[in-house]
């Protein structure tokens, strides 16, 4: 959240309704989890970690408000987060090693554990599937949604492999 | 009452070394009015052969099957051949569509063949085309239509008997995730209409917008579950809450 409110400032200066506004129409769907406050609690940190400064303007019929700018820290930082290639995790670790451990101890079926999980990831699916049936196809959410589908998509094909994989050890 | 498809103890062998292979093997499925039912399973597993007893494409060797309360497994080739024409809307993968037939032909064909007039065959094809978003696309050759409009021709002449049921067999293998996407969308509005799908498929994307899910395994379904979202699933953007509080 930090860096890419960061980034929508490195434009030019901007209060933090308009950040939020900005912020939502790119999650889409997501938005919602957005809660309220958290723009402004980001900006506050960003401030005291000397990333951005705020300037008070001040409005005619309203009380005066706050418009951030990004500092040279701030901008060292974007620049860092831009090239940054850290992905989130690829290895789906916890699943493989409760897999592991039912199978190793007999405590439950490996084979019903990878049915249980492909059905809740199903309902997932099928809920991103409906999210985007709601959403314009072109839109910056319908982009998100793809990804989460895809990325679930990708999760399922590999429980077929476990549920494979633990079948065929179960047969031999 | 009487379901869309009652199968009951489906069997289909295929000759190999040794003792046949079940490619199906002791299937029990109903399908109720308007629902929406999809089979997922490994390839291998038997679904398309399934799919291709319920409507008629192949015999079963043991088993009954009933299509909207009429018994079809003993129909004769021809008989059958009428009423799969009527009540079954069929969608490959590969389209099927007639290469030297327009989109509206390939429409209304099926509708020629079961004896409607042209002028009227013309006029449902053209709505169905409409419909689904294709209407514009009318008078060319398949060659000249994407996968995606290819398979949307194709879901408009399934549709164009009204028939009982639409069995789909992998729609969406042929095509990219947007045109999948559409397709998608696509069958969610049937469905909404209340026409009764079922749809095999290795596709999770595919299979979950069912609210019914078979999961095949060797020729046998090996779960039966309801998918429909009655409770939500939470967090499927809870990462975005943690965002806030990294660093």
């Amino acid at each position: 959240m930090r860096d890419v409110i960061l980034s929508l400032l490195a434009k030019e200066p901007a209060h933090g309704y308009e950040l939020r506004q900005r912020l939502m129409r790119a999650l889409g769907p997501a938005g919602g989890e957005l809660n309220p406050g958290q723009v402004y609690v980001t900006l506050s940190r960003l401030e005291r970690a000397g990333l951005v400064e705020a300037s008070e303007v001040a409005q005619p019929s309203y009380p005066d408000k706050k418009v951030y700018d990004l500092t040279a820290a701030g901008r060292e930082r974007v620049t860092r987060w831009l090239a940054d290639v850290t992905w989130s995790k690829v290895a789906p670790l916890e699943f493989h090693l409760k897999l592991f451990a039912a199978a190793d101890t007999g405590l439950a079926d490996p084979v019903a554990l990878v049915d249980a999980q492909r059905l809740e990831l199903l309902r997932e699916l099928r809920q991103l599937q409906e999210l985007a049936l709601r959403e314009p196809p072109d839109s910056d959410g319908a982009l998100l949604l793809e990804g989460a589908s895809l990325r679930l998509q990708a999760d399922v094909r590999w429980l077929e492999a476990c549920q494979q994989h633990f079948l065929e050890r179960e047969s031999r | 009452m009487s379901y869309v498809i009652e199968a009951r103890g489906l069997v289909r062998r295929y000759p190999a070394d040794g003792s046949p292979i079940r490619a199906v093997d002791g299937v029990d499925l109903v399908v109720e009015a308007g629902e929406a039912v999809s089979v997922m399973g490994p390839s291998g597993c038997g679904k398309s052969t399934l799919l291709h007893l319920l409507g008629g494409l192949e015999r079963p060797d043991e088993g009954e099957l009933r299509l909207g309360g009429v018994r079809v497994d003993g129909l004769s080739e021809t008989r059958w051949a009428v009423f799969r024409r009527r009540n079954v809307g069929f969608v490959f993968q590969a389209f099927h569509l007639v290469d030297e037939l327009t989109a509206v032909e390939n429409v209304e064909l099926p509708a020629l063949l079961v004896g409607m007039g042209r002028r009227e065959a013309r006029h449902r094809a053209l709505e169905l085309l409409e419909r689904l978003g294709v209407a514009e696309r009318a008078g060319h050759l398949p060659d000249h239509l994407s996968g995606g409009e290819r398979q949307r021709v194709a879901v408009a002449r399934a549709l164009v008997n009204e028939p009982l049921i639409v069995l789909a067999d992998e729609p969406t293998g042929n095509l990219d995730s947007r045109a999948t996407g559409e397709i998608l969308r696509l069958f969610g509005e049937l469905h909404k209409a209340g026409q009764a799908v079922l749809v095999v498929t290795h596709d999770a994307r595919v299979a979950s917008t069912a609210d019914r899910l078979f999961t095949m395994r060797d020729g046998a379904i090996v779960g039966q579950t309801r998918l429909g979202a009655d409770t939500p699933v939470a967090g499927l953007f809870a990462d975005l809450a943690d965002l806030g509080s990294e660093r």
